[in-house]
């Protein structure tokens, strides 16, 4: 099954209460994606040269004022971090090859789940209403989000297995389907030099969009190249810095329903999750076509 | 005297309703039923065996009037996957669209959707009637097999693939036929047919105006020569 969800804020207003109206959409979903979750919230962006590093760490009592003075101490740059259980959000002049670097040298046991200028993401294993209170969801301020629940059908249950997958800067797709070709997808990319950090399928549709972005396709254009490359079946919704984006595989066995006012966007699995928004019984509600690209600029 | 009964879907759950629905109905002598705040709900009015008018005011979710018989259930909004999935007989009619697989399998009444209806609609229709006001999409009356599907609208993709004895009548465009569904002329009983469903559904076309689909009838058989190349 598992359920997705996103939501795009078209006003100020909505922008302040991104998190308060997305967590009842995750939550809800819980029905279709028990076993863990995950969202990816879009912010106002950080200036140029400074980049916002999203990282998990299996052990919550993990201290994480130790991880920060130690990068301090070794880069000698700016920065800052916040931080909440098992997910800190550390944003810094550094660049991401050498952050990389550093994390893996000095702290292998912390994953980083995305790097970008707006995107911010927490993914864990359990309940979604478990994780939403955890990493208090409902605070959450931004553009856009993307989230995700998941019953796990083909490969295991941990955080780095749970939705979104992020690729590159600024980029993440979550999927409810599944793919039937994710090792070949995966053998292409691997040649390409292209490093994977799960045997999840959705990584690798996740990692050859991305891949053929930096090609030169635009993302409309690496949506059609996966028409053609990805066997299986997906709703995949994806979110870039500007940009939320929704497709459904040719034969549309995954479901999504969109619901958009004057105020906003909203994609979910299922109605139900978008019942609770404001004025949504005055929205205009859609099911989206097979193999047409749906996408809505911030 | 009407008697009504009302039930908030905000404040009472699905299995209340339906355990009333199911079984208390008759001990009440209800004659209406009005759901408020369905907001999505799944399962909604399923698997009622009672003459009743039910109304679901707003949006419903998957399996609303499944295995619906003698009710006449309406939808004031949009309706999500299989509404009046293996109906045996009344009446369900939704005022807004319906997601995908409408009418599945349904054996019989009348099922009435405003709005388009998405992809496989009247999937192994089994003798049922639908009728679509506006569009469906691709495999709609996929292994139908008896039955009748009226699409005012135009079809997607692939429409009656492996069709069997139900007949589709379309008034747009069809985008394409699915293996072993065709065209063919329409008769006297077929113009019939479309004027009394229109009428039965309150739309108000001219039967003229369609075309008939339905089985070649030439997947019935193995043919071993065609190299399953239909």
């Amino acid at each position: 099954m598992c359920g997705i969800v996103g939501f795009l804020a078209k006003t100020p207003q909505m922008r302040d209460k991104l998190g308060e109206l997305v967590t009842p959409m995750l939550n809800c979903m819980g029905t279709r994606g028990p076993d863990s979750a995950g969202l990816a919230v879009f912010t106002e962006p950080l200036p140029d040269q400074q980049r916002r590093y999203s990282l998990y760490v299996h052990n919550r009592r993990f201290d994480w004022g130790v991880l920060f003075d130690d990068f301090m101490d070794e880069t000698d740059a700016e920065g800052e971090m916040i931080d909440v259980e098992s997910h800190a959000a550390l944003v810094s002049t550094v660049s991401p090859p050498r952050f990389k670097t550093w994390l893996t040298k000095s702290y292998p046991e912390v994953h980083l789940l995305s790097v970008g200028h707006r995107i911010d993401l927490y993914k864990d294993e359990g309940h979604p209403e478990e994780i939403s209170e955890r990493y208090g969801f409902p605070d959450l301020t931004g553009t856009h989000a993307v989230g995700h629940t998941r019953m796990a059908t083909e490969s295991a249950v941990s955080p780095a297995h749970a939705h979104p997958f992020t690729a590159g800067e600024d980029f993440c797709l979550v999927h409810n389907g599944s793919l039937s070709n994710p090792y070949s997808i995966r053998r292409k990319l691997e040649r390409q030099g292209i490093h994977f950090e799960t045997d999840n399928d959705t990584e690798a549709g996740c990692r050859f969009i991305e891949w053929r972005m930096r090609q030169g396709d635009t993302l409309e254009q690496a949506i059609h190249a996966s028409f053609k490359e990805l066997d299986g079946f997906f709703t995949f919704l994806m979110a870039t810095a500007d940009k939320l984006l929704l497709v459904r595989d040719p034969f549309a066995c995954k479901p999504a329903v969109v619901a958009e006012t004057d105020d906003y966007v909203a994609i979910a699995s299922e109605f139900r999750s978008l019942a609770h928004l404001p004025n949504v019984q005055d929205a205009r509600v859609f099911e989206p076509s097979p193999e047409i690209i749906y996408s809505w600029n911030v | 005297m009407e008697r009504v009964k009302n039930f908030d879907l905000s404040r009472t759950s699905v299995r209340e309703l339906n355990q009333f629905l199911h079984h208390d109905l008759n001990a009440e002598h209800t004659d209406q039923v009005e759901i408020l705040h369905p907001d999505g709900a799944h399962s909604i009015a399923a698997g009622v065996n009672a003459p009743v008018h039910i109304h679901v005011r707003g949006h419903a979710g998957y399996f609303v009037a499944g295995m619906n018989q003698q009710a006449d259930v309406t939808i004031h909004g949009n309706v999500g996957w299989s509404i009046a999935e293996n109906m045996m007989s009344g009446r369900v009619h939704v005022k807004g669209h319906a997601s995908e697989s409408a009418g599945a399998s349904a054996h019989g009444g009348l099922l009435i959707i405003d709005g388009d209806a998405s992809s496989r609609c009247a999937i192994s229709l089994k003798g049922g009637e639908i009728v679509v006001g506006g569009s469906v999409g691709h495999f709609s009356a996929f292994m139908a097999q008896a039955g009748t599907l009226v699409v005012c609208g135009d079809s997607g993709p692939n429409l009656g693939d492996s069709l069997y004895e139900a007949v589709i009548y379309v008034r747009g465009k069809i985008h394409s036929l699915g293996a072993d569904a065709q065209e063919e002329p329409m008769g006297h009983a077929d113009y019939d047919a479309v004027g009394r469903l229109l009428n039965a559904a309150g739309m108000e076309y001219d039967p003229k105006d369609f075309k008939r689909v339905a089985s070649a009838r030439k997947l019935y058989h193995w043919n071993s020569e065609v190299h399953q190349e239909y």
